[in-house]
């Protein structure tokens, strides 16, 4: 027999397609054919394979080799096709049992020297092999922290292709220290007791953890917005391990993990440069459709600082995501889903000279500057935001106070708390966030208490507020009910959530 | 494919292409003394025309032509004999095997084109590796 045959995983966004490496060695002249619709780094793994097989004093077969990638219609991409290639070569040459690679699958980029190395999206591939019903998978090395999550199958990682070829051919595997598998408790650098003053600011931040509203912080330059921001993912609730696993698999796609460690349960804290394009955005690509900064955020917070200074339409590719919590990416090769559950904070200087503050006297820009830069938050995403809060400079008296305020863990714990008691309201319901709530049950069986609606009807018929303000107000409402116990926002609830909606002073 | 070893002796001169050319006659002769060990009649030997050379040209049993290329090395550092026929030289072996047919009246023989790859080490054994109709 010189037929070979591996398995690897295929990934097309998030999902992945076990894919069957079959390798044919015939007679004729020595060729090497490629079939499956590689792209242009998968015809390359010919030379990679070659090299690494002859270089671990395996034969090349010198001879004409075919090797497909089934299913053919699916475009394949990526480096971790060298590895179950260089397997279905060798099984095919007889130098390993086939039997023993038949049900494996393998992941992994060859080095020239036949070291494995680490691939992107181990995760997802993994999980698509599981649920394939494959239950050995080798990985490299690098990756076998992120391999591990995936408990129900037997993860082989292995660092040289040599090493793997003897288990495979003896069941011998290289001294590997166990994993240890602990949680690691990365303590978060930043924590809200830095944060000296921005009552309004802190309770914005408060708010938006228990309720999932976004926010809009404006303030003058060193006002301490981006300080904010960076703090909020320390008291979102942390990840449960399906969330966790959700967003490794996102950072698994997008580089390597590069940017968070597999077992992380803390939320993610993503923050673009405001000259982000589009697709740096929400994804995109041609080749692979990568995910783009919406869905890296998601289940944690997306944080846009000098928000109006983004190119037009940047901001507004955000408000399908924002909707649905999901994005939708359509390419030539196909269209792929990314989660993008993400709490956006965006932050904005009142004017473009950016010292607007107090009276104004510094400002230096005209009115229709100022105009122009805020017009550049369009009202269909600023309908989307439930917080705008002013953030002051400090004074004095602020600063030199020598009090310090609250930890991120004190105001997490309260977080938590509210969260637990919106859920358990929201038990039988399809969502379980206040900034959920459809407007219609607001209406009728989420409605604050009577005296709170009497407020906001007042300001409704004053021309104060819109109609779609007014449920803005009352999700809010809700958040900060949640907040101080009570089981129906009050009027004092309400006026709070107003004051924070309009970024009023108080 | 047919791996088979023999043994002989090569004259080897100093200059380079002298030397080439004693060594790929050696591996023809090697080859056309393998094809009549299989039974096949040698009909032509270093055909040649302006657009290349066919090496070896035999009648199998069936009547058939097996036109023959031979790539002979002394050493596989510069990788694998056969591995020197990329497609462009294989469209000629195609092309100088029809012209052949073409001049010895045969078109319409059943024809096929093998390529031999003849490995010789230093102490003068060889191996002949005998890939048939390839092309």
């Amino acid at each position: 027999m010189t037929l070979g045959q591996s398995l690897t995983v295929a990934l097309f966004g998030l999902d992945g397609h076990v894919v069957t490496v079959e390798a044919d060695i015939a007679d004729g002249l020595p060729a090497y054919v490629l079939l499956g619709l590689p792209d242009a780094a998968l015809t390359e793994s010919r030379d990679r394979v070659r090299a690494a097989l002859v270089n671990c004093a395996e034969s090349w077969p010198n001879r004409k080799v075919t090797v497909s990638l089934s299913p053919a219609w699916l475009p394949k991409s990526g480096s971790s096709f060298d590895l179950p290639i260089a397997v279905a070569l060798l099984a095919a040459q007889q130098v390993i049992p086939a039997e023993r690679s038949s049900d494996i699958a393998f992941l992994g980029e060859l080095a020239l020297n036949g070291h494995i190395r680490g691939v992107r999206g181990v995760l997802p591939s993994l999980i698509a092999a599981y649920k394939a019903g494959i239950k050995i998978a080798v990985v490299p090395w690098v990756n076998r922290v992120e391999a591990q999550l995936v408990r129900e199958m037997t993860i082989i990682p292995m660092e040289h292709l040599g090493s793997l070829l003897r288990w495979l051919r003896t069941g011998e595997r290289d001294v590997v220290q166990e994993l240890d598998l602990a949680e690691d408790a990365c303590e978060s650098p930043f924590d809200f007791s830095d944060v000296a003053g921005q009552e309004r600011a802190r309770l914005a931040a408060e708010v938006s953890a228990v309720g999932g509203h976004h926010l809009l912080l404006m303030g003058p330059p060193g006002a301490g917005k981006t300080m904010i921001a960076q703090r909020l993912p320390g008291i979102l609730p942390t990840l449960s391990r399906e969330e966790s696993l959700e967003v490794t698999a996102i950072h698994s796609i997008a580089g390597g993990l590069s940017t968070r460690s597999p077992l992380a349960s803390d939320a993610p804290f993503v923050a673009p440069h405001h000259s982000a394009t589009r697709v740096a955005m929400v994804g995109g690509g041609s080749h692979t459709i990568k995910p783009g900064a919406c869905s890296l955020a998601h289940r944690g917070v997306l944080f846009i600082d000098e928000a109006p200074e983004c190119d037009s339409g940047v901001l507004d590719s955000l408000r399908q995501p924002l909707e649905s919590n999901s994005i939708t990416i359509a390419r030539a090769i196909g269209s792929v889903t990314y989660p993008a559950h993400f709490l956006l904070v965006l932050a904005a200087n009142p004017c473009p000279c950016g010292k607007f503050s107090g009276r104004g006297r510094n400002c230096t820009c005209t009115s229709q500057q100022v105009r122009r830069y805020l017009g550049k938050l369009s009202g269909p995403l600023m309908d989307r935001i439930d917080l705008r809060v002013q953030v002051d400079p400090l004074s004095r008296v602020e600063l030199s106070r020598l009090e310090l305020g609250q930890t991120s863990a004190t105001i997490k714990d309260r977080v938590v708390a509210a969260r637990s008691v919106a859920s358990l309201r929201f038990f039988q319901e399809k969502w379980s966030l206040n900034s959920e709530i459809p407007s219609r049950a607001l209406r009728t069986k989420y409605q604050p208490e009577k005296s709170a609606m009497n407020f906001l009807h007042s300001e409704l018929d004053q021309e104060r507020i819109t109609a779609r303000g007014l449920h803005k107000v009352m999700r809010t409402a809700w958040s900060i009910a949640d907040m101080s116990g009570h089981s129906r926002p009050t009027l004092a609830d309400t006026q709070i959530a107003y004051s924070l909606r309009e970024g009023s002073g108080s | 494919m047919f791996v088979i070893y023999g043994c002989g002796t090569m004259a080897t001169e100093k200059r380079p292409q002298t030397r080439n050319k004693t060594v790929g006659a050696f591996g023809e002769n090697a080859v056309v003394d393998f094809i009549r060990q299989q039974g096949a009649t040698i009909v032509d030997r270093n055909w040649r025309v302006k657009e290349g050379e066919i090496d070896i040209v035999a009648q199998l049993g069936d009547g058939s032509f097996a036109f023959v290329e031979v790539k002979t090395r002394t050493s596989i550092t510069y990788g694998h004999p056969l591995e020197s026929i990329n497609s462009s030289k294989a469209h000629r072996l195609q092309r100088l095997a029809l012209a052949w047919l073409a001049t010895h009246q045969s078109l319409g023989h059943e024809y096929r084109i093998d390529c031999v790859a003849v490995i010789i080490s230093a102490n003068g054994k060889f191996t002949i590796e005998y890939r048939k109709n390839v092309l």
